[in-house]
C-alpha cells in the first residue's frame, strides 16, 4: 500500500487525564492545523473503575465526560478533518463507539469509528502470576475488579487503516497513542529502532497536554506562565525521523520552553536509559532539546533498542473502604489544639482499624514534617483517614471527628465527614502473543437526499 | 556557604506504583556539576528519611542538566491504596527543593 508521505505531520494533544478542561481541545483542533488530535484519559485506576460501572450497567464503563467532549469537538475534526484517537473508550470500546456515533447521527454528521479492544485479559491472568511490586503471586489479592494489557501501536495500525474519523481504545501506553499515527503515516516499523524511540519521546512529551505548556510547573516569581488561566494544549510537528518540534496555537496562554520541556521529559521516567512502553526501549540520555522561537522547542536525537517481549499488566483489586474526617482551628495555639483532638481520636479509635493515619494540615500533612520549623501555622486543619472492610465500619472515623464539635478542643470549625470505596492497582506481566487485539467498526452516514 | 536547591534548580514529582520520582534540574547548566557533587542518593535519602522507606537509585541526565530520584517505597504503600491527602507525591518535589547544599 503506497500512501503519499507528508512533509510534517501536526499532532495534538487534548487531554491529559479523564477530568481534564474541555475546551483546549477544541482550540486546538480549530485553529491548530492539526491532522490528529490525542486525548489520553486513562489513569492507572480509572478503567478498574470503569469496569466497576460496567459490571452494574453492562452498557457503560467509557469514560464519564465522552459525550461532553464529543459534542464540542464532533462538528470541529469533521470540518476540519482532524483524526481523533483515544483511550476514552475504558472498560468499554465499543458501547463508547455506539454512543460517539448516536451522537454524529443526532447532528447530522456521517461519521466512522474503530473501537480497538483485546486490552481486557483478566480471563487469562493466573494465581501463580508474579505482581510486580510485592514479588509474590497475584492469588493474595482476592477480589480482582480488572486486568489489562497495556497496548501499542501495532494494535492501533489496523484501526487507523479503516480510514475512520475517531478510533478509540481501552489500555493502550499513553505514547503510543502519539506514536501511532506517526508511525502509521510515515510507514515506520518496529524494527525503525530510533524512529520510534523518537516517536516515543513526543508522544511522551504530548500525552499530559497541559503539562508542557506550563502546567504543573508555574512558580510565581520562578517560573511564571503568561496568561495562566488560559494555558493552550501543544502540538507536535513530527517529521518523518520522528523529530519534532512541539507548539501550541496561538493567542492561548502558557509557555513552551527548555524548563516546561525538561520537567515533562523526565516525568515519571523510572530509567532515563531504558524508557520501556510495548513499542521501543528508548533512551531519553541522547535526546537533545534547543529552544526554537517564541514557545517552540525542537527535539530530537532518541535512540531506541528493541521492545519488551511482554507487555505489561494494569491489574485493579477492591481495597475496602477510607473514612475520612476534618476539623479546623485558628489563632493562637491552633497546632496545639489540632494535636490534642488528634490524640482524642486516636485514643476513640484504638485497635479498630489496622491502618490510620492522623495529619495536620497546614503543618505537615503533605511531607510529614516542616522543613522551615520557624513557621507557625495560623490556621491547621486536622484530617484523619482510616481503612476498613465496610462501609459503616469506615464512617466511624468521620462520625468521631463530627463529635469534636461538641466534645474537643475549643474553636473546632468546618467539621466535614467522607467514605469511599477504595480500589487498588498492582502490576504484572504477560506475554505479548497471548495479546490478540481487534477492531471493531461502527459508522454512520447521511441517506443520499431523492430529488 | 549554604544555599538552598530551590534557589538552583527546580523540580517536578512522578509516581510509579509505590515508587516516588524526582526530576531535578539546573536552571543554569554550569550548575549541573554542582548538583552532581553534592545532591547523591544516599543524600536525598537521608533528606527525606522519614518519606522514603526504601532504595533511591539516582540517574544521572546530563543531556538536559538533570538527575533523576528514583524513590522506592516512598509513596504510603502506592498511588492507588495511600491513606495520604497527595497519595502521588505529587507535592515531593518542593520537599526535596529544601534541602540544602555547600556552594562555594
Amino acid at each position: 500500500m503506497s500512501r503519499k508521505k507528508p512533509d510534517l505531520l501536526r499532532i495534538g494533544s487534548g487531554a491529559g487525564f479523564a477530568g481534564d478542561r474541555l475546551e483546549p481541545a477544541v482550540i486546538l483542533a480549530e485553529g491548530g492545523g492539526l491532522r490528529y488530535l490525542g486525548l489520553e484519559c486513562l489513569a492507572e485506576r480509572t478503567i478498574a473503575l470503569a469496569q466497576l460501572r460496567k459490571l452494574k450497567e453492562p452498557a457503560e464503563g467509557y469514560d464519564m465526560l465522552l459525550a461532553r467532549r464529543m459534542e464540542l469537538l464532533l462538528p470541529v475534526i469533521k470540518k476540519k478533518r482532524v483524526r481523533l484517537i483515544t483511550n476514552m473508550g475504558a472498560a468499554n470500546p465499543i458501547a463508547a463507539a455506539e454512543l460517539i456515533v448516536e451522537i454524529a447521527k443526532r447532528r447530522k454528521l456521517d461519521i466512522k469509528v474503530a473501537a480497538v479492544t483485546g486490552d481486557d485479559v483478566l480471563k487469562l491472568m493466573r494465581p501463580t502470576d508474579r505482581v510486580l511490586e510485592t514479588g509474590g503471586p497475584l492469588s493474595a489479592y482476592k477480589w480482582l475488579v480488572s486486568a489489562n494489557a497495556y497496548l501499542g501501536v501495532d494494535a492501533l495500525l489496523p484501526a487507523l487503516a479503516t480510514g475512520a474519523d475517531i478510533i478509540i481504545t481501552g489500555r493502550v501506553a499513553d505514547p503510543s497513542l502519539f506514536l501511532a499515527p506517526a508511525a502509521y503515516e510515515y510507514g515506520w516499523q518496529p524494527d525503525d529502532l530510533d524512529r520510534m524511540a523518537r516517536g516515543t519521546v513526543m508522544g511522551h512529551l504530548l500525552e499530559c497536554a497541559g503539562q508542557i505548556t506550563g502546567g504543573y510547573c508555574a512558580d510565581p516569581g520562578k517560573k511564571d506562565i503568561p496568561d495562566f488561566a488560559h494555558i493552550g494544549f501543544p502540538y507536535a510537528d513530527v517529521d518523518s525521523d520522528g523529530n519534532c518540534i512541539i507548539g501550541k496555537p496561538p493567542d492561548t496562554g502558557g509557555a513552551i520552553n527548555l524548563i516546561t520541556a525538561k520537567e515533562q521529559l523526565l516525568y515519571e521516567v523510572t530509567d532515563p536509559r531504558a524508557y520501556v512502553t510495548p513499542d521501543i526501549t528508548a533512551d531519553f540520555t541522547t535526546v537533545r532539546l534547543k529552544q526554537a522561537g517564541a514557545n517552540r522547542v525542537a527535539v530530537s536525537g532518541a535512540t531506541g533498542k528493541p521492545r519488551s517481549p511482554t507487555l505489561k499488566v494494569s491489574i485493579g483489586y477492591h481495597a475496602g473502604y477510607v473514612g475520612e474526617g476534618e476539623i479546623s482551628y485558628a489563632g493562637a495555639n491552633a497546632l496545639k489544639r489540632a494535636q490534642l483532638a488528634g490524640e482524642v481520636i486516636a485514643t476513640r479509635l484504638k485497635g479498630e482499624f489496622k491502618e490510620m493515619r492522623v495529619d495536620y494540615i497546614g503543618s505537615t500533612s503533605l511531607h510529614g514534617k516542616a522543613y522551615d520549623a520557624t513557621a507557625r501555622p495560623y490556621e491547621v486543619r486536622l484530617r484523619v483517614a482510616a481503612r476498613a472492610a465496610t462501609r459503616e465500619k469506615a464512617a466511624l472515623v468521620g462520625e468521631e471527628v463530627e463529635a469534636l464539635w461538641t466534645n474537643g478542643p475549643g474553636g473546632g470549625g468546618g467539621a466535614r465527614k467522607y467514605v469511599h470505596e477504595q480500589v487498588g492497582v498492582i502490576s504484572g506481566l504477560i506475554a505479548r502473543e497471548k495479546i490478540k487485539p481487534e477492531v471493531t467498526v461502527r459508522e454512520w452516514r447521511r441517506e443520499k437526499e431523492t430529488v | 556557604m549554604k544555599k538552598k536547591l530551590y534557589d538552583l534548580a527546580h523540580c517536578r514529582a512522578g509516581d510509579k506504583g509505590n515508587t516516588s520520582i524526582l526530576s531535578l534540574i539546573a536552571y543554569r547548566e554550569k550548575d549541573y556539576e554542582l548538583l552532581r557533587a553534592k545532591v547523591t542518593g544516599p543524600a536525598v535519602k537521608r533528606h527525606l528519611a522519614h518519606i522514603i522507606s526504601g532504595k533511591v537509585t539516582r540517574h544521572e541526565v546530563p543531556n538536559v542538566g538533570a538527575l533523576q530520584f528514583v524513590c522506592e517505597q516512598s509513596l504510603g504503600g502506592g498511588v492507588t491504596t495511600s491513606l495520604a491527602m497527595d497519595a502521588h507525591g505529587k507535592s515531593l518535589s518542593y520537599a526535596l527543593l529544601e534541602m540544602e547544599i555547600d556552594v562555594r
